[in-house]
């Protein structure tokens, strides 16, 4: 198993309270890991560590080898985020905000638009290329956010909370958008929805108080629980207060 | 390089369909310059007089800058779309500079409009009107400066009332282009003097008729405020990168 990430320790300390405390979790490559948790559990700030958004208090995780505390810019070539907010710019058409993040990424003029091109096709997004973004429903506005997290062709994607506030058909919609980067693309996703981890991850991880209760794949954390449902495995966890 | 450009390409697009910009940044200045020119037309006052008018007209139009770069600053944090762009290879060095670099086109533009304008009503054609097109820089550097510092300090609802109301009343108010701050004296003009207002449209005036040592005192206060707001700037930025 080649490895995608690997937390040692991974701790974040705010002044008034532990976010994330001494967190180990090893990710494959081209796995598709789910975090769970209720409000508060750490989820977030786990993303935002990995992602270089924030810098942890102590301990180090590795993304294909590169330290996010040492080597921010290597991190930083290889990832991409679709924040848990939807995160494009308004008054820019959908084709420009495609653009803007190949741009920003470094690809020339021609290759940035000819990504636009491919993304928007694979995402479904060519009827809306010339509409701002600002102008699209909820659901179109996600997809061009998750369009745009991989128009530089990470090798690590950081999903939080991808499909809050959709609705059932734009939320399938996007799912399958999700599962065709399954094998090539390492994607760690925060949700709430037990459903959608259950539809998406090859592994879950559950998390409280910023510390990782357990590891495994579906069907595992069921065993550990004796539930048949992941919903209620995973109040048992929460609840249990149980370790990995 | 190009991260830089394909970032200042989305800001100057953001801007400039922005009915914001055009409404406040074009249109005010024309609707007060035709204003006052009719007013002098009708009763004649020396501070009115087109070739003295214009300049403070010009300088005070560049107070919009601040309230449209900072509010895009601040929208974009609010958006999370900051926290997508600092996941991807940009630096500090390319957000400063591209939230800078394509508000100087527009205040030329602004300064442009503003002495097309002056021409139509009447002020004299001299080679030395393209020195206020040079005047413009300076004054812009600090406004737009000071948009990056409330942008990075402030929300989108605070700088609204603090760039929106507050600055450009103080601009308007302490720049002695709307009554001669002689006349009030006393506290009143001591605190004009000590801001860099006044000094902008001094400087403006006097770069406008080709008269350098005239312009020169105030050129070093607009230079001095305008090097202080950007370091506070840079370090207000900086901060909120690192606190997301």
């Amino acid at each position: 198993m080649m490895e995608a990430i690997r937390c040692k320790d991974l701790t974040k300390i705010y002044p008034e309270v532990t976010a994330v405390d001494h967190l180990n979790l090893s990710v494959a490559q081209g796995e598709l890991f789910a975090l769970l948790g209720v409000n508060g559990a750490g989820k977030s700030t786990t993303v935002k560590m990995l992602a270089t958004l924030t810098a942890p208090t102590s301990g180090d995780a590795f993304l294909n080898g590169k330290s996010i505390v040492h080597d921010r810019a290597a991190v930083k070539a290889m990832i991409a985020l679709s924040p848990q907010e939807t995160a494009v710019a308004p008054n820019l058409t959908v084709s420009e905000n495609l653009a803007l993040m190949a741009g920003v990424c470094g690809f020339s003029r021609n290759l940035a638009a000819r990504k636009a091109e491919e993304v928007a096709k694979i995402f479904g997004l060519q009827p809306q290329l010339s509409r701002r973004a600002g102008k699209l429903s909820g659901g179109w506005q996600r997809r061009l956010s998750l369009a745009m997290a991989l128009i530089s062709e990470p090798e690590i994607l950081f999903l939080d909370e991808p499909t809050l506030g959709l609705d059932v058909l734009a939320r399938s919609e996007l799912w399958d958008a999700i599962r065709a980067l399954k094998g090539h693309v390492t994607v760690i996703l925060t949700t709430h929805y037990m459903e959608e981890a259950e539809a998406l991850s090859d592994r879950i991880g559950i998390m409280r108080s910023g510390k990782l209760l357990t590891v495994g794949t579906l069907s595992e954390i069921k065993e550990q629980t004796g539930c048949d449902k992941l919903e209620d495995a995973f109040i048992r966890i929460v609840r249990g207060g149980e370790t990995a | 390089m190009r991260r830089l450009s394909a970032f200042c390409a989305r800001v100057a697009k953001e801007i400039l369909r922005d009915p914001l910009t055009l409404a406040f940044g074009l249109g005010f200045p024309v609707v007060l310059m035709l204003l006052l020119s009719a007013i002098q037309s009708n009763i004649p006052v020396e501070l009115f007089e087109i070739a003295h008018l214009t300049p403070g007209i010009a300088t005070f139009g560049l107070s919009f800058l601040t309230l449209f770069s900072s509010l895009l600053i601040a929208k974009d944090r609010k958006s999370a779309l900051l926290q997508r762009l600092y996941t991807t290879p940009m630096t500090a060095r390319d957000f400063i500079l591209g939230y800078t670099l394509p508000m100087l086109p527009i205040a030329i533009l602004q300064t442009v409009v503003c002495y097309l304008l002056a021409l139509i009503l009447g002020l004299s054609p001299t080679p030395y009107l393209l020195f206020a097109l040079v005047a413009a820089i300076p004054n812009a550097w600090f406004y737009i400066s000071l948009g990056l510092l409330f942008g990075s300090a402030l929300n989108d609802k605070q700088v609204g009332g603090v760039c929106g109301t507050l600055l450009t009343n103080l601009s308007a108010w302490l720049s002695g282009t709307w009554f001669d701050l002689e006349l009030v004296g006393g506290a009143f003009r001591k605190i004009a003097y000590a801001l860099p207002f006044v000094h902008a449209v001094e400087w403006a005036r006097a770069a406008q008729i080709g008269a350098w040592s005239a312009a020169l005192p105030h050129l070093w206060w607009v230079l001095g405020y305008s090097l202080a707001v950007t370091c506070g700037a840079v370090v207000l930025f900086l901060r909120q990168m690192r606190r997301i």
